[in-house]
C-alpha cells in the first residue's frame, strides 16, 4: 500500500494532467468560437478567411458526393507509401554509412548540399523523369525526407558511446552484433523523433507533389479551390490535412508506446 | 591444466596515442609474465596508462610496438573501468550479453549467472532496469556480466571501486575464490593498495606516465588465506608500506 503523501502526489499528477487536457480543449474551442463569431458579424471577410459552418458544410458536400473519402484516401496512400520507403531507405543507407566510415566521409559534402538544397526546384525534373502521376508525388516526398532521415540516423548510430563498443568488442562481437545488440536499441529513441520529423516532411513532399501534379487528393482539393477562388475549400483542404497529420502522429507514438513495452 | 605455466608473455609494449594536437606515450617498455592461476595487480597513479594496457592485453588497442605471446586459445574477460550496462536490457539480460554474443546460452551457464546473481544478492532486481541500481550494485552486474563466459585470464579494470568498504571485502573475496578455485588467473587494475596485497600474488607498480614498471613485488604470506585473512597478517602491513612509499602518490 502506498503511503498518504504517495497518494497525494500521484493525485496531484493526475489533476495536472487533466487541466492541460482541458485548457487545450478550452483554447481550440475558443478558437472556433471566435472566427465563427468573427464571421457571423462580419468582421472578417468570410470569402477570404471562411467560417466553420461553411467549412462543415463544405465537408458534407463533399462527404456526400462521395469525393471526400477518395481525397483523403488518395493522400493518405501517398503519404504512407513515401514515409515508409523514405524511412527505410534512409535508415538502410545510414546504416551502410556507418559500418564503411570511409563511404560516409566521402559522400559528407554531398549530403550536406542536397540537404539544404530546396527540393521544390527538382520538381519539373521529377516530373518530366517520372510523368505526372503518383510515381513523380512520392519521388518528391522521398527527396525531401530521405536526405534528412540519412543524416539524423547516421549521426546517432556514430555518436553511440564506444565503450559500449568496446564492451562488445571485448566479447569479441561481430560488427553484424554491435549493430543489432547495440546501436539498434540504444537509438531506438532517435530512430522514433526521426520516424515523427519524418512524417512532418513526408506530408509536406506529398502536397507540394499534389500541388505539381495531381488529379485528386488533398493537396489538389486545395490547388483546385485557390484556382476557381473556393476558399472554403482551400480551408477544408487544410483543415483536414491538420487533422490527418495529428492521427498519424498519435498513431506513431502509439507504436512508440508499443515498442517501449 | 599446469600450474605454473606461463600463459601470457608481454614483452617491450609501447603505446603512442595519436590525435591531431599532439601524441601522447601512455605506455612504455612495459614486460611481464603471467601464469597459469596467478593473480596480479596492478597500482599506478592515475592517467598512467593502466586501462590501455588491459585494453591491448584484451586485444581491443594495438600496441605500437612489442610482443604478446599467449596460449591458445586464450579466453579474456575484460571488465570495463566504467560499467556500460545497456538502459535497455535488464539486469538478467545484461548479465547474458556475453553468453548471447558468443553463443554459448546453454544451460549451465546460464545457471551460473542465475547462481552469480543470488551470490552478489541481486536476485530481487533481476528484472529491474539498471537505471534503478546504484553504483555499485551496476559494477556487481558488470562483474558478473564479465564472469559469466567463465574466461580464462580476467582483466579486472577497478573492478570494486564502487562498492562500499564491507561490500568490496565481500565481493573481492568471492572473485578470488572463483579465480583460485577454477585455476583461473587475473589481472587487476586497483588504486587500492590494500586490496592489492591482499588479493594478488605479485603486484605491479607503475611510474607516472608513460607507465613503465617500476617494482614487482612477489607477495609471500605464510599461512596465506582468503584476503579478508590476508589482511590481518604481519606481512599485509609490511608490504603495503613498502608499496606505499614505492608509489609515493598522494591519495
Ligand atoms: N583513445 C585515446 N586517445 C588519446 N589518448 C588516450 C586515449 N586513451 C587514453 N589516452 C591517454 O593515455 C593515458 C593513459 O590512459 P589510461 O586510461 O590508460 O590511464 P589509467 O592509468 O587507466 O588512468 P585511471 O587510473 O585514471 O583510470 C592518459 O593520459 C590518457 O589521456
Ligand atoms: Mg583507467
Amino acid at each position: 500500500m502506498y503511503s498518504l503523501e504517495h497518494k497525494k502526489y500521484l493525485k496531484k499528477i493526475r489533476r495536472n494532467s487533466i487541466l492541460v487536457h482541458l485548457t487545450q480543449i478550452l483554447i481550440i474551442a475558443l478558437f472556433i468560437f471566435i472566427w465563427q463569431f468573427a464571421a457571423n458579424n462580419e468582421w472578417i471577410n468570410t470569402f477570404i478567411y471562411s467560417s466553420p459552418k461553411s467549412i462543415l458544410e463544405t465537408i458534407i458536400d463533399l462527404y456526400k458526393d462521395g469525393s471526400l473519402f477518395h481525397h483523403i484516401w488518395v493522400t493518405f496512400y501517398e503519404v504512407i507509401i513515401s514515409f515508409i520507403l523514405g524511412t527505410v531507405i534512409g535508415i538502410v543507407v545510414a546504416s551502410i554509412l556507418w559500418r564503411f566510415k570511409f563511404l560516409a566521409r566521402v559522400l559528407d559534402p554531398y549530403l550536406t548540399i542536397l540537404n539544404s538544397l530546396p527540393k521544390v526546384s527538382l520538381g519539373p525534373v521529377i516530373i518530366i523523369i517520372a510523368g505526372a502521376g503518383v510515381k513523380s508525388i512520392i519521388l518528391m516526398a522521398l527527396f525531401i525526407s530521405v536526405i534528412v532521415t540519412i543524416i539524423n540516423v547516421h549521426q546517432a548510430f556514430i555518436s553511440t558511446d564506444s565503450n559500449k563498443i568496446k564492451l562488445l568488442e571485448s566479447f569479441r562481437a561481430s560488427k553484424c552484433q554491435i549493430f543489432f545488440k547495440l546501436i539498434i536499441p540504444s537509438n531506438f529513441q532517435n530512430i522514433i523523433s526521426t520516424f515523427k520529423v519524418n512524417l512532418g516532411l513526408v506530408f509536406i513532399g506529398v502536397i507540394m507533389g499534389e500541388f505539381l501534379v495531381s488529379k485528386a487528393g488533398v493537396g489538389y482539393l486545395i490547388m483546385y479551390g485557390s484556382q476557381v477562388f473556393n476558399l472554403n475549400l482551400v480551408m477544408t483542404g487544410i483543415i483536414i490535412l491538420a487533422v490527418m497529420a495529428s492521427l498519424m502522429y498519435y498513431l506513431i507514438v502509439f507504436i512508440e508506446k508499443r515498442c517501449e513495452k | 591444466m599446469l600450474k605454473d605455466k606461463v600463459i601470457l608473455k608481454i614483452r617491450d609494449i609501447r603505446k603512442i596515442y595519436h590525435t591531431k594536437e599532439k601524441e601522447i606515450l601512455a605506455v612504455d617498455n612495459f614486460s611481464f609474465d603471467l601464469k597459469q592461476g596467478e593473480f596480479v595487480a596492478i597500482v599506478g597513479p592515475s592517467g598512467c596508462g593502466k586501462s590501455t594496457i588491459l585494453s591491448i592485453l584484451c586485444g581491443l588497442e594495438d600496441a605500437s610496438s612489442g610482443t604478446i605471446n599467449k596460449v591458445d586459445n586464450l579466453k579474456f574477460g575484460y571488465m570495463l573501468q566504467s560499467d556500460n550496462l545497456f538502459e535497455w536490457r535488464t539486469i538478467y539480460k545484461n548479465c547474458i550479453l556475453g553468453l548471447e554474443i558468443q553463443n554459448l546460452k546453454d544451460k549451465e551457464h546460464i545457471k551460473y549467472v542465475n547462481s552469480l546473481i543470488k551470490t552478489y544478492g541481486l536476485l530481487e532486481f533481476k528484472d529491474a532496469y539498471p537505471s534503478n541500481l546504484s553504483g555499485g550494485m551496476r559494477q556487481r552486474v558488470s562483474l558478473i556480466r564479465t564472469l559469466a563466459t567463465k574466461p580464462d585470464v580476467l582483466l579486472l579494470d577497478e573492478p570494486f571501486s564502487a562498492l562500499d568498504q564491507e561490500t568490496r571485502l565481500a565481493v573481492s573475496d568471492d572473485v578470488y575464490r572463483i579465480i583460485k578455485k577454477e585455476n583461473k588467473s587475473a589481472i587487476m587494475v586497483t588504486h587500492d593498495i590494500g586490496e592489492a596485497v591482499s588479493m594478488a600474488d605479485r603486484v605491479i607498480v607503475l611510474s607516472d606516465r608513460p607507465s613503465e614498471v617500476k617494482n614487482i613485488y612477489e607477495i609471500k604470506i605464510k599461512n596465506r588465506k582468503n584476503p579478508i585473512e590476508n589482511r590481518k597478517t604481519k606481512e599485509f602491513s609490511d608490504y603495503y608500506d613498502l608499496i606505499w612509499k614505492d608509489i609515493g602518490y598522494h591519495v
